[in-house]
């Protein structure tokens, strides 16, 4: 339609924001995203700072340049935020999530899940005559595949802690 | 040494250091502690509103007549739910207030206690920053914090929402200079090579224009006065928005008039047609911009925003200048005048004879009436009565709205109050109960529309008890006049409920609250009858029975450009198409 604005390429940006440690931060900065429309594809948030109740934010989003842009203004913008980090565009960086990933079979399809958990260099974390709770970290797509690879041998769960990043390098954010 | 006092105490300290006169409020049970402290001093003026949204835009009126920050007291539940308008509304035009929100006991949060509401989780989106405070070891600093917050950067409304026990509960004082919070350090200077790359532009620019708006006025008196200065000094023509109206003098050669949907002509043709657009202080809101992808496009854009997500958010900036209005422009004024002070002399000058043509259009005129007093000469009427006083205006939201700001001139900022980005009906009133108690010799004049005003009209008790001579301006067509024109040029002329057919007698209300009525039905009454509103020393209701069918003009369409702006009813036929009508 001639009144809308053009579509423009959809990016995938993980940003790195420091905030203060206090009660709704978090609605806050999800509200940002819900208000507009925006995409969270995974949020992760712990404390970092327990000295100076800081917490490290790291959300991975889906938009338009000018959306990231905003995004990344917008986060700035919040009164509890201390800084805003594009970790996409900043530079080189290392992108980590862990998983927890329940299977339940036996016979030759349970061998097999032991055996490519190894392959991926997962950890058991539970198992029972019939189950396996693996530990995995990587990158999300690591991940990815292997729970694609765990469907048909009896997946059961997955529980996924989004993605936490740093930039490499000595330098901080 | 820090001085422990209980939580209400605390509160009217901070209110006290901060240097708050006047208060907005009404009471309740989750506020009474405060209230009593109110009760025990005298520093602190409280103006009881009628309803809580009154409290939210007469802290407005008061904020943006003087730039000091304005402050509301609201209890818990309807109280605070009541006031989230005005705070959206003070969220989307720029404006400081401090809400103090009484909450239920801590011990009962989450209880569905009775007046019990989720109000920071209410008020989130809706201020700048909000504070639940819990413990009254906090309070000051987050009193503290929320004028900090409210008046730097971007202005803007915030909300401190406190617990009945906790104003209650003893805590420590601390001052202002000991509450400063280190996450929130809003840009005021802009970037000097930005600066520059602006200068460089304005230096070569042959069709340039200045496109100011509300953030030169939050900026101060500076901001206008280097504006005034720069402008004088390149001969570029000014246009503003809304917001903006009063920093640039309307009685100046170089001021084009308002811009966007209902602006002139001449300051829309000339945004269209120029080839760079100095942006100082304005977010290129969609009633400016017109359709985006026919805004302006020969030109490049410099945009200077205090507010970092405001630059590139609508239209993409060529040169984006992130700080204060006041402290950029001073940067950017004498980096001009140290390369020499260029322009491009004879293209600016023909320039001008460009926009001389357009504005030979003259495109506010109105068929006039000997019978019906048309709302664009009562205007007229009414600024040839007040040019030379001491006036304040505030209008409600609609046609009256847009005929103010086309017919009423300001030659100075924070004399225009309006409600520009939400567009709240209603405003008007409270507004100007704000404006009067922070100018209590002034003219306070709210142009309003008869529907607007039945929104908030409670305020005129207010008004009564406070002694505060508002002259309420009722143009009166007895129809939702905005709307009507939308449903007349949009949807086949079926005016779906934009009339009023049970209006009460305006004279008699005014009568009944203890205010004067004057009522006006012809032409040849108008000038008496605006003498007879001025000369009353006290809150008039002016019934000014205006012309029923009169439409807004000049008029962009939704969906079109600037250059496609409508000036009379004639070129309304079949002018908006269906994708505009989704716009609206």
């Amino acid at each position: 339609m001639s009144v809308m604005q053009k579509p423009e390429t959809i990016e995938r940006h993980t940003m790195a924001v420091l905030v203060d440690n206090e009660s709704g931060v978090l609605a806050r900065i999800i509200g940002l995203f819900s208000g507009r429309g925006y995409n969270i594809e995974s949020l992760t948030v712990a404390e970092v700072d327990h000295n100076e109740h800081l917490s490290r934010i790291t959300i991975v989003t889906t938009g338009s340049p000018m959306v990231i842009e905003q995004i990344k203004a917008l986060l700035t913008k919040l009164v509890p935020v201390h800084k805003v980090v594009d970790i996409t565009v900043a530079g080189p960086s290392v992108e980590r999530e862990l998983a927890l990933i329940k299977v339940r079979s036996t016979g030759e399809k349970r061998v097999e899940a032991l055996r490519l958990n190894e392959a991926f260099r997962g950890r058991i974390m539970d198992t029972t005559l019939e189950s396996f709770v693996f530990e995995l970290t990587g990158d999300p797509g690591k991940i990815d595949a292997f729970v694609e690879l765990m469907r048909p041998l009896g997946l059961v769960d997955v529980a996924r802690t989004g993605v936490a990043a740093i930039a490499r390098g000595p330098e901080g954010m | 040494m820090s001085q422990t006092m209980t939580g209400a105490e605390i509160v009217l300290k901070a209110l006290k250091d901060q240097g708050v006169e006047v208060i907005f409020g009404y009471p309740g049970g989750a506020v009474l502690p405060i209230y009593d402290e109110i009760f025990k001093q005298n520093h602190i003026k409280h103006v009881l509103v009628r309803h809580e949204q009154g409290a939210a835009h007469a802290a407005e009126g008061y904020a943006r007549s003087t730039g000091k920050p304005g402050v509301l007291l609201v209890t818990s539940g309807p109280g605070a739910t009541n006031a989230v308008t005005g705070l959206q509304d003070a969220l989307m035009d720029s404006i400081p207030i401090i809400c103090i929100s009484g909450q239920v006991g801590t011990f009962l949060i989450g209880t569905d206690a009775f007046q019990e509401a989720d109000t920071v989780g209410i008020t989130r989106p809706c201020t700048k920053h909000n504070w639940l405070v819990k413990d009254a070891n906090d309070l000051a600093k987050a009193m503290h914090q929320a004028f900090q917050v409210a008046t730097t950067g971007r202005p803007g409304p915030v909300l401190v929402d406190i617990p009945k026990n906790v104003q209650m509960s003893p805590g420590v004082y601390v001052p202002a200079r000991e509450a400063k919070r280190k996450s929130y350090n809003p840009q005021t200077r802009g970037d000097l090579s930005d600066i520059r790359k602006a200068v460089e532009l304005i230096e070569k620019a042959e069709r340039p224009i200045f496109y100011t708006g509300g953030g030169v006025i939050n900026s101060g008196p500076n901001a206008t006065r280097l504006l005034r200065e720069f402008a004088r000094a390149t001969g570029f023509p000014v246009t503003s928005t809304l917001m903006g109206l009063g920093a640039y003098p309307a009685s100046d050669k170089q001021w084009l008039g308002m811009l966007g949907m209902h602006g002139s002509y001449e300051a829309n043709l000339a945004m269209h047609g120029c080839d760079v657009m100095i942006n100082i202080g304005a977010r290129f809101d969609d009633r400016i911009t017109g359709r985006l992808d026919a805004f302006s496009p020969g030109s490049k854009k410099i945009h200077v925003d205090i507010d970092p997500s405001s630059i590139n958010k609508a239209v993409r900036a060529d040169v984006g200048i992130i700080g204060d209005c006041a402290v950029v422009l001073e940067d950017m004024l004498r980096i001009w005048k140290s390369g020499g002070s260029k322009i491009q002399k004879g293209a600016v000058k023909d320039w001008w004879k460009q926009i001389a043509g357009w504005r030979a259009i003259d495109c506010f005129r109105y068929a006039p009436s000997e019978t019906t007093i048309k709302p664009q000469y009562a205007l007229q009427r009414l600024q040839a009565a007040i040019e030379k006083k001491d006036f304040y205006i505030t209008t409600e939201v609609g046609q009256h709205q847009m005929w103010a700001a086309q017919f009423l001139k300001f030659e100075e900022p924070n004399r225009w109050m309006t409600s520009g980005g939400l567009g709240t009906m209603g405003y008007g009133v409270p507004a100007a109960i704000g404006v009067q108690m922070a100018h209590p010799k002034s003219l306070v004049i709210d142009v309003a529309g008869e529907a607007s005003f039945l929104m908030t009209m409670q305020e005129m008790s207010t008004a009564v008890q406070y002694r505060l001579p508002v002259k309420i301006f009722i143009l009166n067509n007895e129809r939702l006049g905005m709307v009507r024109q939308w449903q007349q040029l949009l949807h086949g002329e079926r005016y779906s409920s934009s009339y009023s057919e049970a209006l009460p007698d305006f004279v008699k209300l005014a009568e009944a609250f203890g205010c004067k009525g004057i009522r006006a039905e012809k032409p040849e009454e108008l000038d008496g009858a605006i003498a007879e509103m001025l000369a009353y020393d006290g809150p008039v209701i002016f019934d000014c029975m205006v012309e029923k069918h009169e439409n807004c003009f000049p008029m962009i369409p939704s969906g079109k450009g600037h250059h496609e702006m409508l000036l009379g009813e004639a070129e309304t036929e079949g002018a908006i198409d269906a994708a505009g009508a989704m716009l609206v």
